[in-house]
């Protein structure tokens, strides 16, 4: 129990990232890019595109879909999947809201690392 | 193993040839091509249309310059061959440039006849055969003189139609009783004379010319009977000859034409000839229909396959006249063993003609109702016994089979064979294939992949019903392409109905124009953003997550996902001092790469994100305000020294470059905006290619728009020339203000011109000074908001979330 409370870390308030919008946590595993979307849902994805590498953080958000900057791969911010005609896949990381603090699951950036 | 094949020709006949071989044997050859004309590949078909300015020529072109490159074709413009040397298989062409093949295929089409009367070699004494033609024509048009076209034919008449359009006065000459005696019976020919006169049009029959009058330009053509008519233009249209010169003259087998087996090939076996130059059977051809079907036959030989042969079969004939319903098919003379069935109907202007023979139809005739015309046609080539239905055979297909189908239930009944489109040869079951395999679910889509209705455009409305009948409720003829997948309605409409509901933001506009996503998508945003910044620019907040990356940071991100500085160097001048801060810049921030771009600044490549507030801060320091060299707005004004250094200038080009630059920077527009002055006509800023440019002359400035030098190459259009450097500026600002109002979003200026009307917008900012007045006020209210420098902006610390991470994570942190 008081394991997997420890295996969230803070990164930051929910008002720092604005609606339909990213902001980045370095890591030493590579970027992750923390979206919140207008209703105020929260996702972690890496930030870089499976196609050519784009920084998925600086697409336009939509609904709960980004859209790489580019070349227009678009993204579901639920599933890391690549949508419409395309085909890809993003790794995701959960992410918790706690009041107004968001919270990192980092057991996954973890494994990644070992 | 891949062989040379040459092609003499570029014509229609050829290009379709070749997409055939493309298709059925794609690396059989190494295509070379010589052309006689400087240009690719168009659909002279649709002259007419161009000549009265129905069209354009960028709207005819068949294979632009992309096609060739795609299919590794090398194309030699304007270059006539004038030897072939069968012995060592080359050709020559008239600069020397030799070329040896494996195959060789002649298609050099055939020119006009030229009636031999003195004066035909008089300045305006034109042929109406090819682009120079209708180039020579539309300029002598200006005139709005007198024209006169000798030859009542269909090219004639189309020709007689196109300049009257243009607006000249036009009389036709015609050596036969009646017009197109070839396509219609005498009581056709008539109906068509009275409806060209009925518009204006003078037309003399059985008039036979025996000189054009003139000192260096034509002035008259006098007539065997000693009529004189006047005329600033005359229009040889009375036939035409076989190009067979070049092939007699290297010894092939040439009678009227290049005389070709049923599979296209000459008396030498490793040349064929096909279009309008070859005969077959002892026939020469110049409809489409037929030299398409030799370039099927053609290409299938090249591809080694000689099953196919060509078969002469009777063609249809449409006139390509605007409002002139008319159409022929088949023989229609009169003879012993034939019937005939006519209807007229004076007061409607309809006549209907159908030539039986054997029960079967043989020749059809049909003006002023023509629709049925491809149904008859059908019936001729499929030699259809008609008995069954010959009383009511006349009043076409509609009345066939009890009650009266509607057009789209007939199209539905026609057989998979049936052809649709006689310009490409294409039939109904290939536009249904296409239509399911594809996907397809407009007219465009189907034109760019069958070919269909893409020529003379006469058979639109049979695929648009094609489409209806394939896809059902799916197909929406009228339907605007949306913007995207969140709305139903197009960018014109969306941009009318944010001025008109008066929604000032993209929530409003989302809830009232009903959108089907919640918060749009990556589409629709930022074009609504700018609808939204250019339409209410008092009231409206920017929606910075609605911007592209690029317009979010106000820096173009590169490949890597670092990004790009341009700071603005006004006009293309700079100084010491400015190049010392970035000189500094560069060093403190160890950025990679430092270039000069195409619009006369430098470009410092490789920033990181964090840095650019840094950047900025420093380069601010100097001066520098951002260059804009990321956004939909305005980007550069490149200039040229102008009458401060250079010998040749005319006006202080680069001062008004600056000022100009001063005046616009920071508005948004649908699509970049990039500017250029020349100081002379040598046009060393290169101003003729720009959305927007000025040619600086001693009288005052040409301006000029819509311009392109990207994807699309296209010279400028003339807005007209001003007298004053306030006048230039005037109408720059006030034409790139209604650009911004009407533009679609990512629609540069050329496109929207086109769309819009070069006319219409030289009617409102050249000659209409209160018109021009308000697109130049709501230009400058607009640029009180518009005008502030994004990167000292930043510097002081607006939108600081963009540039920095949320949080730098070590794994040390979380255990």
């Amino acid at each position: 129990m008081n394991m997997a409370v420890q295996s969230f870390i803070e990164i930051g308030l929910l008002a720092d990232i604005p609606r339909l919008g990213a902001r980045c946590v370095r890591t030493p595993e590579g970027r992750i890019a923390v979206f919140r979307t207008a209703d105020d849902e929260v996702y972690a994805l890496e930030d870089r595109c499976p196609h050519r590498g784009g920084p998925l953080s600086q697409g336009i958000v939509h609904g709960s879909s980004v859209t790489c900057p580019l070349h227009n791969m678009v993204f579901s911010l639920k599933t890391g999947e690549a949508e419409g005609a395309d085909e890809g896949q993003v790794r995701t990381y959960p992410v918790r809201i706690e009041g107004e603090r968001l919270l990192l699951h980092v057991d996954a950036l973890r494994a990644l690392g070992a | 193993m891949t062989e040379k094949l040459v092609i003499i020709g570029n014509g229609m006949a050829p290009g379709r040839m070749l997409e055939h071989l493309f298709e059925c044997a794609p690396d059989a050859y190494r295509v070379t091509i010589f052309n006689a004309e400087p240009r690719v590949n168009y659909d002279r078909i649709l002259l007419s249309p161009v000549l009265s300015g129905e069209k354009s020529f960028e709207e005819i072109v068949i294979h632009g310059d992309g096609w060739y490159i795609d299919h590794d074709i090398t194309l030699y413009k304007g270059h006539k061959i004038v030897e072939i040397d069968r012995a060592a298989k080359t050709v020559r062409s008239e600069h020397g440039e030799v070329a040896s093949y494996d195959k060789l295929v002649i298609a050099t089409g055939s020119a006009p006849f030229i009636i031999p009367v003195p004066g035909k070699d008089l300045a305006g004494v034109l042929t109406y055969r090819d682009l120079d033609d209708v180039e020579a024509m539309m300029l002598a048009a200006k005139s709005r003189g007198r024209a006169v076209v000798i030859g009542g034919g269909l090219l004639g008449l189309e020709a007689a139609a196109g300049l009257q359009a243009q607006g000249m006065d036009v009389t036709v000459i015609h050596l036969m009783p009646t017009l197109m005696e070839r396509q219609l019976d005498p009581a056709a020919g008539y109906l068509l004379q009275r409806e060209l006169e009925s518009r204006g049009i003078s037309v003399l029959t059985k008039a036979s010319t025996r000189a054009i009058h003139g000192e260096t330009r034509v002035q008259s053509v006098e007539l065997e009977d000693g009529t004189v008519i006047p005329a600033d233009l005359v229009v040889m249209a009375v036939g035409i000859r076989p190009n067979a010169q070049l092939a007699g003259e290297a010894g092939l087998e040439v009678n009227r034409g290049i005389v070709v087996d049923a599979r296209m090939q000459t008396s030498d076996p490793d040349i064929l000839a096909l279009g309008e130059c070859a005969e077959v059977g002892g026939a020469t051809y110049g409809l489409v229909a037929p030299l398409y079907q030799m370039a099927n036959v053609a290409a299938r030989h090249l591809a080694g396959d000689i099953g196919p042969v060509f078969a002469d079969q009777s063609t249809a004939t449409r006139l390509k006249v605007t409002g002139v319903d008319l159409y022929s098919a088949g023989d229609f003379a009169e003879g012993e063993d034939r019937e005939e069935i006519v209807l007229r109907d004076a007061s409607a202007g309809v006549y209907k003609r159908l030539v039986l023979k054997e029960n079967r139809i043989i020749g059809a005739v049909l003006y002023g109702e023509a629709a049925d015309g491809p149904w008859f046609f059908d019936h001729i080539r499929n030699r259809t016994d008609i008995s069954d239905m010959r009383e009511t055979l006349i009043f076409g297909q509609a009345y066939q089979g009890g009650a009266p189908l509607d057009p789209t239930a007939a199209v539905a009944a026609l057989p998979d064979d049936a052809e649709i489109c006689g310009c490409n040869g294409v039939c109904k079951g290939k536009i249904v294939g296409a239509i399911g395999e594809k996907g397809l679910t407009s007219l465009d889509d189907v034109r760019a992949h069958t070919k269909a209705s893409a020529s003379c455009g006469t058979c639109s409305g049979l695929v648009e019903q094609l489409l209806s009948v394939t896809l059902g409720d799916a197909y929406n003829p009228q339907a605007v392409k949306p913007m995207c997948g969140c709305t139903d309605l197009g960018h014109g409409d969306v941009r009318r109905l944010i001025k008109a509901k008066e929604l000032k933001s993209i929530p409003a506009v989302m809830q009232e124009l009903e959108w089907k996503s919640s918060h749009g998508c990556a589409k629709c945003r930022p074009a609504l953003n700018y609808y939204l910044v250019a339409d209410w620019p008092q009231d409206y907040a920017d929606d910075y997550q609605s911007r592209f990356i690029n317009e979010r940071v106000h820096a173009n991100i590169q490949k890597d996902g670092t990004y790009s500085v341009v700071p603005r160097m006004w006009g293309g001048v700079t100084s010491a001092t400015e190049l010392r801060a970035i000189a500094d810049v560069v060093d403190k921030f160890d950025i990679p790469t430092v270039k000069v771009t195409g619009g006369q600044r430098i470009d410092m490549l490789g920033v990181r994100k964090e840095d650019l507030p840094a950047v900025w801060a420093d380069l601010g320091k100097a001066g520098f305000v951002s260059g804009h060299a990321y956004a939909k707005g305005l980007r550069t004004v490149k200039t040229c020294v102008g009458s401060e250094w250079c010998r040749f200038g005319t006006q202080d080009s680069t001062g008004l470059g600056i000022r100009i630059e001063k005046f616009m920077w920071g508005s948004w527009t649908p699509a970049k905006v990039k500017m250029a002055v020349s100081g002379c006509p040598r046009n060393c800023a290169e101003a003729t290619c720009k959305d927007v440019g000025i040619i600086c002359v001693d009288s005052g400035f040409e301006i000029h728009f819509a311009g392109a030098a990207g994807l699309d190459i296209k010279g400028t259009e003339v807005l007209g020339l001003v007298k004053t450097e306030d006048a230039a500026l005037e109408h720059i600002v006030a034409l790139v203000q209604m650009y911004r109002e009407q533009g679609h979003y990512l629609e540069r200026i050329y496109k929207w011109a086109k769309r819009v009307g070069i006319d219409e917008i030289r009617e409102q900012i050249l000659n209409d000074p209160e018109r021009r007045k308000a697109w130049f006020d709501r230009f400058v209210f607009s640029q009180k908001f518009a005008q502030v420098d994004p990167w000292s902006e930043r510097v002081s610390g607006k939108d600081k979330h963009e540039f920095n991470p949320l949080a730098t994570l070590t794994l040390e942190a979380a255990e």
